[in-house]
């Protein structure tokens, strides 16, 4: 029983075709079939959001699905970002705040931290800090997270001003 | 922390979805978000052999308004309430109870079918649908029928779902101008699950309270109606004795859960305080 099921996904702009178990997670598939070892496999029950990842351009975890249901969808991982300069300032901004110490939470910070700068808004502190809520960091505090975040919806919305007055 | 080995279909239709459920002699289990099946299947607190996944069945899903009724498919996800102009417009409880359910990424897979059929009595959305009269489409081998929300929640995590069923959608009478309506909830760190929190749908006329729902999350097995409360509020104009009153019923209505950190009389008090709270902030539709 429980043979292995085909599927075709992209994942970080790449076509993907693969056979897994259905009982696979895409945060194991992701990590050990695909060596994609940036997603973070941290509770693996949904609450520490180390392993987010965006599907379809939305952060969701990647413990909490098996690959078999992202079958025909387009996934993006943290290294997907990274390589398409989608979050080079941010990952500047955590680096000059120091917003990490030992690094494990940070993957699931910056997809979280994408969906806020992609929403087209310009979230308060308090937003931030609530967007970020189902993401566990157990060195920082948080406040150096919160500032980095702040300091690059303010830098890319100031940019987006500047813009549009040239 | 993984799960035991299973297999896998995607059916199209919910036919096919039912039929896949009776073949293989009620192992199985429906998935659409799987927010919380999918740790349940990795602490193996339950094993099927088979996983139906429902999740791009096109009937399930959507959001629209029929008659005087806002029907949401079952496999509607928990954002698509948050951001849904519907939503606001018909069920405006709904839409400000969604930014406490969970955190954003379950959000984003966490359908509102799944909420219900799943009947954690901490959970926003079974207990704002138990506010708000709704009603529960059941899809079903021997044939669809509806189940009065009052009749939908039987215990913990028990619902009147047969083995095999479904919920097709949910269908909830929509908000008038007579409409009043608050939500909040006492949790420790937001998203987190809640203390108590609380839910009031009410219909005005003039300045007396026509008819009101309360229902109240995290306060007994179910999603709790504070039925005593109600009847104390219905026909009244809002005093602080009447609030007193209603506030003391709720010792009657609800049967909180008791543990070290958070004693049952504890839970009544923030119960008491939240709802003298709500009804001191009832709005109309926007």
């Amino acid at each position: 029983m429980s043979g292995k099921i085909a599927v075709s996904l992209t994942v970080n702009s790449e076509e993907v075709e693969a056979f897994v178990a259905p009982r696979t997670t895409l945060a194991d598939f992701l990590r050990q079939d695909l060596q994609l070892t940036g997603t973070h496999a941290g509770c693996e029950m949904g609450v520490c959001g180390a392993c987010l990842v965006l599907i379809d351009d939305q952060p969701v975890h990647a413990c909490l699905m098996f690959a078999v249901q992202v079958d025909g969808c387009v996934i993006e991982t943290v290294e997907g970002l990274t390589s398409r300069d989608a979050i080079t300032d941010l990952q500047k901004a955590f680096h000059e705040r120091n917003a990490l110490q030992c690094g494990f939470c940070t993957p699931g910070m910056l997809v979280s931290a994408y969906g806020i700068l992609s929403s087209g808004k310009v979230p308060s502190r308090e937003e931030i800090r609530d967007a970020l809520s189902g993401n566990y960091c157990r060195c920082t505090g948080y406040e150096a997270i919160v500032d980095a975040i702040e300091r690059t919806v303010g830098e890319r919305w100031r940019a987006k001003v500047a813009e549009e007055e040239a | 922390m993984k799960a035991r080995a299973f297999e896998y279909v995607r059916p199209q239709s919910v036919e096919e979805a039912l039929r896949a459920f009776g073949d293989a002699d009620g192992d199985a289990a429906y998935i659409a978000g799987g927010q919380s099946l999918v740790p349940a299947l990795a602490l193996r607190l339950q094993a099927p052999a088979l996983l139906i996944d429902i999740a791009r069945i096109e009937e399930l899903h959507g959001l629209a308004v029929v008659r005087d009724r806002l029907r949401i498919g079952a496999t509607t996800r928990h954002f698509e309430i948050l951001n849904s102009e519907l939503v606001a417009e018909h069920a405006p409880l709904l839409s400000k109870a969604a930014p406490f359910v969970a955190h954003p990424a379950i959000r984003n897979k966490g359908t509102f079918g799944g909420s219900l059929a799943l009947a954690d009595p901490a959970s926003e959305f079974p207990t704002m649908a138990l506010a708000l009269d709704a009603e529960v489409e059941i899809a079903s081998f021997a044939g669809d029928r509806r189940v009065a929300i009052a009749d939908f929640f039987l215990g913990l995590y028990e619902t009147a779902l047969q083995s095999g069923e479904m919920i097709r959608a949910v269908h909830i009478p929509v908000a008038t101008a007579k409409t009043r309506y608050a939500f909040d909830e006492l949790a420790r760190r937001r998203g987190d699950y809640a203390l108590v929190g609380a839910g009031v749908n009410a219909e005005y006329d003039g300045d007396r309270i026509e008819r009101i729902g309360i229902a109240f999350l995290s306060a007994g097995p179910t999603p709790m109606r504070a039925r005593r409360a109600e009847a104390i509020l219905t026909g009244s104009r809002l005093t602080l004795e009447i609030i007193r009153e209603a506030q003391e019923a709720l010792d009657v209505d609800l049967d909180p859960p008791g543990d070290e950190h958070t004693p049952v009389e504890m839970r009544l008090h923030l119960a008491r305080v939240l709802l003298g709270r709500l009804l001191g902030r009832l709005e109309a539709r926007p």
